[in-house]
């Protein structure tokens, strides 16, 4: 009995060690050379293959860097200039520093400023509803409230607005991967310049109709009435096709533009909050010298105040709307009475 | 009796049989009053929209051209009226965007002159074969079933390639609709020399029209007709949806599949729409450009279905005006039948030359039910005309595994609907299937480009 366990054992054991002998053999006869900093540099990545780089995963980019000659048209937005040091010094050479880069929503028709038209019914993704029309709403350029970017988002960045309906994009954990760009088959998303601060000023639409038809559609459409065109001082608005856009390699903002804009559609993200008018008068009639002292001291507190939480637009506008509402009502209740 | 149930064919793979509902097949075509305003989408057809070679403040007549083709794969447009052109402006059309359209003012309705308006049946075809193809393109003529694929692509067979019969497209299976129905009851003998001019085009000897037999007073009146016309037989066929799609109809009248990916040219076949035939009969021997076409509208709570001859770029309001308004309890206005059609977002929407039917549903009847989990039933794979997978096509879709969506064949759906119309988890199949082609086709364009 003992014998027949001996034997299976020898056997087995034989067998095993033919197979690893051949095992082995082929191992090094076609062994493939692969360079070895590209683990290293795999390893230095983030790891998430979002494809924010332009490349099938991490490994693939990892690859790309250890095959290019130089590094100027590879970056990986996850990881940002810290991981792009890192992946150059594992190859020995020289990258630039880059600017980072956030999404933000170019359109800021929420279900207030927005008559519905009809009622979609189909499959709930955005790319169904625009290849069936041009949407739910008179606007047929602005958001379908659907939420194929949120759906698109690997880091959980974006939410929808169950108030405005809108997306909202968490600029902490945004990490400008492209993914809701190219999800959205409107175009609204853009990814623009971290900024100063993380302060940005952008024209929240994307509408080309005529400012007539534009401003009915929705309430807070760019008409392209180039008031802000005249008002900015650097050059930076541009209009074209009825809608202003604003260069932001340009911009300085200055916020001008948002002052000077009727149907408010550019916004303004992360800024302080504005000195009310009142106090400004307040100061005006005080002395000269003393207004001159108390603006430059408001400017460095602006500059010390620490950036503000992520604001988002739609609810800026909407504070903006709720107060000159109140504004006049209050107004109206003093004439009453 | 026997005999002729034994003559009646179908395709043999898939298909649905929606209810009928054609209210209005027994009643006459009307004629409905020339709008105060017309707009004329540029891109009415397949392919490339025309250019427009008319400006604000010029006059036109009846028939004139008013955009030119841009390209083989595209067609003339004529204005519909007479009147002044106020302006080229972007219209909210069919595909629910704005788009270039022209505007006439309408004054008058006065006609180019080489236009033969009178209702005098023309038989002698004095044309030669490739002059026929060259006036079908200037008259602007796009097949009329509701593709609006420009006829003289159609009619010009490739090299190395040969049609040795035509299938003239009477089938219908859209539910509703009845233009098609109406155009061969009343102008019978004018769709047969039409279809005489189409097979002097192609060269061919044989031709069927087939003819689904829910239309036998059509079947009837074409049989009858049919015996002067030496080569042209009818084709009765089963009420079998979407037996107008062309492979199937090819396939239920011949018996031939066209490959995958194929064209009906492959197996020597070319298919026009009835209400082509009457356009090209039109077109060359009355010298009258598509202007005009059959429009039924009808619904259920309508309170006069009709069958009207439309100018194109009449306002769908002035459709819905003559059939006695909106009923109180509409929930959707489409465009085309129930099966195929694009739900409508406004009623100023111009009436196109794909535009076969108005249709308007009341609101019960008009929402999706919510979507449900697929519980495999597989239902959609036994309808599906084409034997694809539409459960699995979807899938692939949603997950955006666009490689296998064509190696799935994706392509080759016919967008007929029957998977959706007949999933009982009220699934928005086809919703999926038309942007995973879409996606496609737009991978594949830009592969091809690279190479």
């Amino acid at each position: 009995m003992s014998e027949v366990v001996i034997y299976t054992i020898i056997s087995l054991t034989g067998l095993g060690l033919i197979a690893a002998a051949i095992l082995y053999f082929v191992a090094t006869k076609f062994k493939v050379f692969e360079d070895p900093r590209i683990d290293q540099v795999e390893e230095a990545l983030p790891l998430t293959n979002c494809g924010g780089c332009g490349h099938p995963g991490c490994r693939a980019f990892a690859e790309a860097c250890v095959k290019a000659d130089d590094l100027s048209d590879l970056h990986c937005p996850v990881g940002g200039n810290d991981t792009m040091q890192k992946v150059a010094s594992i190859l020995g050479m020289e990258v630039e520093e880059r600017d980072k880069y956030v999404a933000v929503v170019r359109c800021a028709g929420s279900l207030e400023y927005r008559q519905k038209t009809s009622i979609y019914e189909g499959a709930p993704s955005c790319a169904v509803a625009a290849s069936l029309y041009g949407g739910d709403t008179g606007c047929s350029y602005g958001c379908l409230y659907l939420g194929d970017c949120v759906k698109s988002c690997d880091f959980e960045a974006m939410y929808l607005d169950p108030v405005t309906g809108l997306p909202v994009v968490i600029e902490d954990k945004c990490v400008a991967c492209n993914a809701c760009v190219t999800s959205c088959p409107k175009d609204i998303m853009e990814l623009w310049p971290q900024g100063r601060k993380n302060r940005k000023i952008f024209v929240a639409c994307i509408n080309e109709d005529k400012g007539g038809t534009a401003k009915k559609a929705c309430e807070v459409a760019c008409t392209g009435c180039s008031k802000c065109e005249k008002e900015c001082k650097y050059d930076a608005i541009t209009i074209e096709n009825y809608l202003a856009y604003i260069d932001p390699e340009k911009c300085k903002l200055c916020r001008k533009c948002v002052d000077v804009c009727g149907s408010h559609s550019i916004h303004e993200i992360n800024f302080p909050p504005r000195k009310l008018k009142e106090d400004a008068e307040e100061a005006g009639a005080r002395g000269k010298r003393e207004k001159r002292s108390a603006a430059a001291s408001t400017d460095t507190a602006v500059l010390e105040a620490p950036p503000a939480e992520n604001v988002d637009v739609v609810e800026m506008a909407k504070a903006r709307r709720l107060k000159s509402r109140e504004a006049k009502e209050n107004n109206e209740n003093n004439e009453s009475e | 009796m026997n005999a002729f149930l034994k003559d009646i064919k179908t395709f043999p793979l898939g298909g649905v049989h929606p209810q009928e509902y054609k209210l209005s097949a027994d009643i006459p075509t009307e004629k409905l009053a020339l709008p105060k305003m017309v707009s004329i989408p540029i891109s009415q057809h397949i392919g490339v929209p025309a250019k427009p070679v008319v400006n604000a403040r010029d006059k036109v007549k009846v028939g004139q051209v008013i955009a030119k083709n841009e390209g083989f794969v595209s067609t003339n447009i004529h204005a519909s009226v007479s009147g002044m052109v106020t302006k080229i402006d972007r219209v909210l059309d069919s595909t629910g965007y704005k788009r270039d359209a022209i505007i006439i003012r309408v004054d008058g309705d006065e006609w180019l002159p080489e236009i033969d308006q009178t209702d005098e049946i023309k038989r002698e075809i004095s044309v030669e074969s490739d002059e026929i193809v060259k006036k079908i393109a200037e008259a602007g003529i796009v097949g009329l079933g509701g593709a609006t694929f420009p006829s003289h692509v159609k009619l010009a067979i490739p090299k190395g390639k040969k049609a040795d019969c035509l299938i003239i497209n009477g089938v219908e299976c859209e539910p509703y609709l009845t233009s098609d129905h109406r155009i061969m009851l009343e102008k019978t003998e004018e769709v047969l020399v039409g279809t005489q001019i189409l097979m002097k085009a192609l060269k061919v000897e044989q031709c069927w029209i087939g003819i689904e037999i829910n239309k036998a007073d059509a079947i009837a009146a074409l049989k009858k007709m049919c015996v002067q016309y030496p080569g042209i037989q009818v084709q009765p066929l089963k009420v079998h949806y979407p037996q107008g799609g062309e492979k199937q109809l090819i396939k239920a009248v011949l018996n031939r599949e066209v490959p995958a990916g194929g064209l009906p040219i492959d197996v020597g076949v070319v298919v026009q729409n009835v209400g082509t035939a009457f356009a090209v009969y039109e077109a060359i021997q009355k010298n009258k450009p598509l202007i005009e076409r059959v429009v039924t509208v009808t619904g259920k709570s309508v309170l006069k279905p009709s069958n009207l001859w439309v100018r194109i770029g009449t306002p769908v309001q002035e459709l819905i005006d003559f059939v006695g308004g909106l009923p109180e309890d509409t929930g959707k206005i489409i465009s085309g039948g129930p099966m195929m059609g694009k739900a409508l977002n406004d009623t100023e929407i111009p009436v196109a030359k794909g535009t076969s039917g108005i249709l308007i549903i009341p609101s019960e009847e008009a929402h999706r039910k919510p979507m449900k989990v697929c519980i495999r039933c597989s239902q959609c794979v036994g309808v599906c005309p084409m034997g694809l997978e539409p459960y699995l096509l979807m899938t692939l879709t949603q997950k955006e595994l666009y490689e296998r969506l064509e190696e799935d064949q994706v392509l080759n759906c016919i967008e007929c609907g029957s998977c959706a119309y007949t999933c009982p988890s009220d699934r928005p199949i086809l919703d999926y299937i038309r942007l995973g082609k879409k996606t496609v086709l737009s991978i594949i364009k830009e592969r091809n480009n690279k190479k």
